[in-house]
């Protein structure tokens, strides 16, 4: 897939989650509209997970650690053709398995997340499974800068480092953003790069919305032989629609009628320039 | 669940440590199959598993001491195709690892094995940081999970070999000090499916993990009273066997549960609840330890001051079939 039609997908993947949470009257926006550019090189470029290789055990893996930002995961999830598209007017709704946080009830998702600081465990075990039989598939995750404060990923990154898990990446949506505010204030999880490497990890560095340099930066894993590969990935939390870009307010603000408007009217403008280049 | 194993044991004889018991049963079934894997926190000797980790190194794994993470990697390796035993102390298991055991595991039903080691007061002078008087409670309301708690050599055994074939989660709670053998060589295990010891009509003990040797001894001491006593092992928590139960409950004049547990939200409140339901009303008695800061000594020190020795429980079954 050229990097034109990468960067076009970004955007109809942000117009889409915006739908779908505008339908459902739910969702965490801002979030979502953070990470869907790591989303879409992942899936589109990296992972080769498609409903056909999905119940195979010899494939690469992708855990959303952040699972509340769920839209963006089914966006691309309908897209790869795991689901009907149609399947996301059902977001939310009564009896639905399409629920605000990834569940294994949906086709493309093998483990049921929500709870922060659950991922990294899981892909370590996951990874550390694949290791003792041989496999060559690799285990990728998603975190939020604030969900680093669990101190559970501590724990899981100790027995990475310790099992030499070089088929673990860790991508840390690195929006600076929580539900208060900016994580500084909250409760600081920063310096990242510091940590990370200090519990054993190579890390890596990345503008999380150029797709050219995410696809560079996820195509060089691992970093380092028998070490965890941890990638910091600078983002803007709302990314794509400019009164939603770095505030805070928008984690799970659904918009109004006038703001959808805006927002689709910039979205498709943006799809028009991208078009156009 | 169907797997069937029987016993070879003697009847109150005193047998191994059920831990013991669960560790040799584990090296058996590594032996032919690569896929058994061990996670422990820092436990390996507590569990009896050092044996385990020298003849299977590739098979072990160890977290160091953080029970979250044992789970959470417990249920990776699970989706990863391995049969994963997750081996910790049943007080730090159960309560440090919960939202592990509840999103991980049971709702993303990954059948791991979890299994609890010194298991109710089994540490007992260590002091109530070291008991795990709440799994029962705490693992009855998740959704997809089965409890086990064996009463003694055979029911470890069997369990454990039930457990390797499962496909959704399973909690086994095992104790720590060698333990009577409280079955006939002819008993049959099989999960869900009580096993009734010894019948009677007075009094039906249904009990459940290291209080079934005692409810056997305190049947003893009450049939050279003229009390006729049934003793049911209801070595499954979760799900319970209603059956069983209700039998015992229609047979028998009175029913008394007996676990080594608090007395809130554990086998006696299951048992009452299903037997309300069924609209069968009989004296009924729970015992397990009160709800209260817990007495200190051994095991049977603290067996002994809750009425959970044959003794006790037998003043206690007497009391009840008179309506005292
Ligand atoms: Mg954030």
């Amino acid at each position: 897939m050229t990097t034109e039609e990468i960067k076009e997908k970004s955007i109809k993947y942000r117009i889409k989650i915006l739908a779908c949470i505008k339908q459902a009257n739910a969702g965490h926006t801002g979030g979502s509209l953070s990470c869907i550019d790591i989303l879409n090189v992942l899936y589109n470029r990296i992972l080769d997970v498609t409903p056909e290789n999905f119940d195979s055990r010899n494939r690469n893996h992708y855990i959303q650690s952040k699972g509340h930002s769920v839209e963006a995961l089914y966006v691309v999830l309908a897209d790869k053709g795991f689901f009907p598209e149609s399947d996301l007017n059902t977001y939310c709704r009564h009896g639905s398995h399409y629920v605000g946080h990834p569940t294994r009830q949906v086709k493309g998702i093998e483990h049921n997340t929500g709870a922060l600081g659950h991922g990294l465990s899981f892909c370590t075990g996951l990874a550390l499974g694949g290791k003792m039989d041989g496999r060559n598939d690799k285990v990728y995750t998603l975190l939020g800068d604030g969900e680093l404060a669990e101190g559970s990923n501590w724990e899981a990154l100790l027995s990475a480092a310790h099992y030499k898990l070089d088929n673990l990446i860790a991508i840390i949506d690195y929006n600076k953003l929580q539900i208060t505010g900016w994580t500084k204030d909250v409760c600081a999880t920063d310096p990242l790069e510091e940590k990370f490497s200090a519990f054993g990890c190579s890390v890596q560095h990345v503008d999380g919305h150029d797709v050219e340099a995410l696809t560079k930066v996820l195509q060089r894993v691992p970093f380092a032989r028998e070490q965890p590969s941890v990638i910091i990935a600078h983002t803007i939390k709302g990314k794509g629609v400019s009164f939603m870009e770095n505030n805070h307010a928008w984690h799970h603000h659904v918009p109004t009628d006038a703001e959808y408007a805006v927002a689709m009217q910039e979205l498709n403008q943006a799809l028009i320039e991208v078009r156009r280049c | 669940m169907k797997q069937k194993v029987t016993s070879i044991m003697n009847q109150l004889e005193l047998g191994k440590a059920n831990l013991t018991v669960f560790a040799d049963t584990l090296i058996d079934l590594a032996k032919t199959d690569k896929n058994i894997v061990v996670v422990t926190s820092d436990s390996r000797g507590s569990g009896k598993l050092t044996s385990f980790a020298e003849q299977f190194p590739d098979q072990m794994v160890d977290v160091g001491i953080a029970e979250q993470n044992l789970v959470g990697v417990a249920a990776g390796l699970a989706a990863a195709g391995k049969k994963v035993f997750a081996v910790s102390p049943a007080c730090f298991l159960t309560a440090r690892a919960f939202e592990q055991i509840k999103n991980d595991v049971c709702y993303s039903n990954h059948p791991v094995k979890l299994i609890g080691i010194s298991a109710g007061v089994s540490y007992g002078a260590l002091g109530s940081t070291h008991h795990s008087l709440h799994d029962f409670a705490a693992l009855r309301a998740l959704n997809n999970m089965s409890i086990i708690a064996p009463a003694d050599n055979f029911e470890t055994r069997a369990s454990i070999i039930c457990a390797a074939a499962m496909k959704t989660p399973v909690y086994i709670r095992l104790g720590k000090r060698a333990i009577e053998h409280v079955h006939e060589t002819d008993a049959v295990f099989e999960i869900g499916k009580a096993i009734t010891i010894c019948d009677g009509g007075d009094v039906a003990f249904i009990a459940t993990g290291e209080t079934v040797v005692q409810a056997l001894l305190a049947a003893q001491l009450l049939g050279r009273q003229g009390v006729s006593c049934r003793v049911v092992s209801m070595h499954t928590i979760k799900p319970l066997d209603i059956e069983a139960l209700v039998h015992a409950a229609r047979e028998c004049k009175a029913i008394m549960t007996v676990e080594e547990h608090l007395v809130h939200g554990g086998l006696g409140e299951a048992c009452a609840a299903h037997l309300l339901q069924a609209g069968i009303a009989l004296p009924c008695k729970i015992v397990g330890i009160r709800d209260e800061y817990t007495f200190t000594g051994t095991q049977l020190d603290i067996f002994k001051n809750y009425g959970m020795t044959a003794a006790g429980l037998a003043d206690a079954a007497v009391r009840l079939v008179k309506q005292e």
